[in-house]
């Protein structure tokens, strides 16, 4: 998996732009995806229909691009149950109380120069990197 | 009703662009993050892309009175860097490292039928509950009036 992929990446990420983009210009919203998720699941929050369908896209995306014949990655993971729940459970809790994640903040918020997104960006990069090398290289998982 | 399909379409795109990207792929996403060993820099390419359209995206916008579909822009408009902001991206990040899903992939790779994924989400979605049982501040959401929450 250290195959490096600059075009398909670049072209994803254009992609993920030109999202962003046309829920800014349309509807005028940040296509924050922990934001959009945890607010479609709180009545009180408002605007569900708006955020549950740009759910839905993200979700259908998958079926409707093997449909068309595209050969999708294989998706595994390695990480046992605990780690799989426990990561969840940090990235959910983090993810609000740090009020965004890597597209609210490393897209939309840097693309918008925002100060406070840019200070997250990093501090989240680094947090993962330093988990990741102590999971790797400390405790040699 | 055609916010509602603009909001649809986007979803759909990000998707999309998440899968071309391979940023859906945990293992992808680890090697970009394990820089002291075989690093992988493909996901800064696809965080640049992204930035590319996005800026001048938001230049746009900011030029514009009103969105197409809608009455305002609702863009976030604090600027202090809090211990929450700091704090909430460094616990993001430890689960970031561990699996390598970020909450957008997460959602991407429940299409794909993987069930390290839905139970990755359901964790996410708890994660999210408990935030707000322990520690959301007393506005629904981020007020016009950030003072007020910034030391909740």
């Amino acid at each position: 998996m250290d195959e490096f992929t600059p075009f398909s990446a670049l072209g994803g990420g254009l992609l993920i732009g030109l999202s962003a983009a046309v829920l800014l210009l349309a509807n005028g919203r940040i296509a924050g995806i922990s934001g959009i998720l945890d607010a479609a699941l709180r009545p009180k929050a408002g605007e569900f229909g708006w955020r549950a369908a740009f759910l839905v896209g993200l979700l259908a995306a998958a079926p409707l691009m093997e449909l068309v014949g595209y050969e999708l990655p294989a998706i595994t993971i390695d990480a046992t149950l605990p780690v799989i729940i426990g990561a969840g459970l940090l990235v959910g809790f983090g993810t609000r109380l740090g009020s965004g994640c890597t597209s609210g903040h490393g897209v939309c918020g840097i693309g918008r120069g925002s100060g406070r997104s840019i200070i997250a960006t990093v501090v989240f990069m680094a947090s993962a990197v330093a988990t990741l090398f102590l999971v790797r290289y400390i405790l040699g998982a | 009703m055609t916010r509602i399909l603009a909001a649809l379409l986007a979803g759909l795109v990000f998707g999309v662009g998440l899968i071309v990207s391979q940023m859906v792929v945990p293992a992808k996403v680890l090697g970009f993050l394990d820089i002291f060993g075989a690093w992988d820099p493909s996901l800064a390419f696809v965080i640049g892309g992204a930035i590319l359209v996005a800026a001048p995206a938001f230049a746009l916008g900011r030029r514009m009175n009103a969105p197409v579909l809608a009455t305002a822009f609702e863009i976030p408009k604090r600027s202090d860097i809090d211990a929450r902001l700091l704090s909430g991206a460094a616990i993001f990040g430890i689960g970031w490292g561990l699996v390598g899903l970020c909450p957008g992939p997460a959602l991407t790779a429940l299409g794909f039928g993987s069930t390290p994924a839905l139970l990755f989400v359901a964790a996410m979605i708890a994660g999210m509950a408990i935030y707000h049982l322990m520690l959301a501040p007393r506005s629904p959401k981020a007020a016009p009036a950030p003072s007020q929450e910034a030391d909740a």
